[in-house]
């Protein structure tokens, strides 16, 4: 941790770096097989000169339950990795995208049967439109790789996931939005 | 093995005298946990207080009605999506609750505006409160309601204040998701077959009545109607010119039905004051 050597800044960056993998590395609650850091949802990691460390978060979604759970589980490993003055800051502008998700979470995603999150929306500058009557892109099934899906409903278990099932397989699987 | 690999393990697990074995706490803590909350120099604290509560007011009532859905709705998917917008609309109440108690300088919780208060206090407009009706009416005043929160948070008058900014900024994504899955049904049921039809037609009359209220709480009329109008015409429904009702929901005025629906939400609070959850 934070000890006086010759070498002030190596250590300094050093400990940077230690912080980031720990507080990435926590999973998400509702997502395990993701980190924090894999969804994008660990906006940055900040090392005051005193050693202090702060971890600045944002939700996905304003109701996110798991946000205080993220928070205490970020704590407190950053903690358990030697770290005295550990601080939490919520931000909440620009919103969460479901673009900051990052390749290999992706992957991941799918090995996990969920199918990922195509390009979000451009965000508009002036009202969003409201587009009704347009065929969304098809996904693939994420189990059997087929075509074959349709969408059976906008929401799921989550509020982040959306329903689908596979005609080729007949399973369901469910969809990472992209917001 | 760790916590994360065994979520009964973890569960039973002695913590040194934390609550993070619980699967998201016991107790909320503040939404805005490390936000800047200082108030921006020429922003009117009581004002600003007074508008994110009524903003608040509004996505409660209505949370908790799409909640009774639960076990309700003609299909599980659609109880999903009423429960899961209701959970978008509570997340939004949360952040503006906190940042009235912060605004008004009481230092006043979430929990103290959604469960300390009678209904004379709430600023929620009357549409949000009014009991369920059959889907179609659900639908009706979802299009409707959402249209207008989009709207609201996407005009100039959320700007002034950086976090009632940053709230609306996050709440746009989330609204124009629920504005879609109402005017999706919109179209269905006006579209569908003539009972779906007749009912759907039944739900927009219904809430017409509760339009200018809406319009005179905020300067918006222009984009809701366009949005409502364009839904109307691809569902082949008519958009009623009704009169609007008297009174407002904003001035604390109410129907009878909301005293009962915050008696049910408020009951386990008041009867175990101080308990977290």
């Amino acid at each position: 941790m934070v000890t006086a050597t010759p070498d002030l800044e190596a250590d300094r960056e050093a400990d940077l770096a230690l912080a980031r993998r720990v507080a990435g590395g926590v999973p998400d609650p509702e997502l395990p097989m993701l980190t924090l850091a894999d969804l994008g949802v660990l906006r940055d990691v900040e090392l005051a000169p005193d050693g202090a460390v702060t971890a600045v978060l944002t939700p996905t979604y304003s109701g996110c339950p798991a946000m205080a759970e993220m928070r205490a589980e970020v704590d407190r490993r950053l903690r358990a990795a030697g770290f005295a003055r550990v601080g939490i800051r919520t931000v909440l502008d620009p919103p969460w995208t479901t673009d900051w998700i990052t390749p290999a979470a992706r992957r991941t995603l799918a090995e996990h049967g969920i199918a990922p999150p195509g390009s979000a929306p451009r965000p508009a500058s002036g009202p969003v439109p409201l587009v009704l009557s347009v065929r969304r892109p098809t996904l693939s099934c994420p189990r059997c790789g087929s075509a074959d899906t349709e969408e059976t409903s906008r929401f799921s278990g989550t509020a982040c996931k959306a329903l689908w099932r596979c005609r080729a397989c007949r399973e369901p699987f469910e969809h990472l939005k992209e917001i | 093995m760790s916590d994360d690999d065994n979520a009964y393990l973890g569960l039973a697990e002695a913590h040194e005298g934390d609550e993070a074995h619980w699967a998201f706490g016991t107790g909320f803590e503040d939404p805005l946990h490390g936000t800047d909350t200082a108030l921006p120099p020429g922003v009117d604290g009581q004002a600003l207080a007074a508008r994110c509560l009524a903003l608040g007011d509004d996505a409660l009532v209505l949370a908790q009605r799409l909640a009774q859905w639960c076990t309700r709705a003609p299909e599980l998917e659609e109880e999903l999506a009423l429960a899961n917008i209701g959970l978008d609309l509570l997340g939004q109440t949360r952040l503006l609750y906190t940042r009235a108690g912060q605004a008004d300088g009481s230092g006043r919780s979430e929990d103290d505006f959604a469960y300390l208060r009678d209904a004379d206090a709430f600023r929620n407009v009357r549409l949000a409160e009014l009991p369920n009706g059959d889907f179609a009416h659900c639908v009706a005043r979802l299009l409707v309601l959402s249209t207008w929160r989009l709207a609201v948070f996407e005009g100039p008058t959320t700007a002034a204040d950086p976090v009632l900014a940053a709230v609306a900024a996050k709440g746009i994504k989330e609204l124009a998701y629920h504005r879609l899955y109402a005017a999706e049904w919109t179209v269905r049921l006006g579209d569908g077959t003539e009972e779906s039809h007749r009912r759907m037609q039944q739900a927009l009359d219904a809430v017409a009545p509760y339009l200018d209220e809406l319009y005179a709480a905020e300067d918006v009329r222009g984009q809701v109607e366009a949005v409502l109008r364009q839904v109307a015409d691809s569902a082949g429904l008519v958009l009623p010119g009704t009169a609007g009702l008297p009174g407002s929901g904003r001035d604390g005025e109410h129907t009878e039905h909301l005293a009962p629906l915050l008696a049910e939400l408020q009951s386990v609070a008041r009867a175990n004051p101080g308990a977290t959850w």
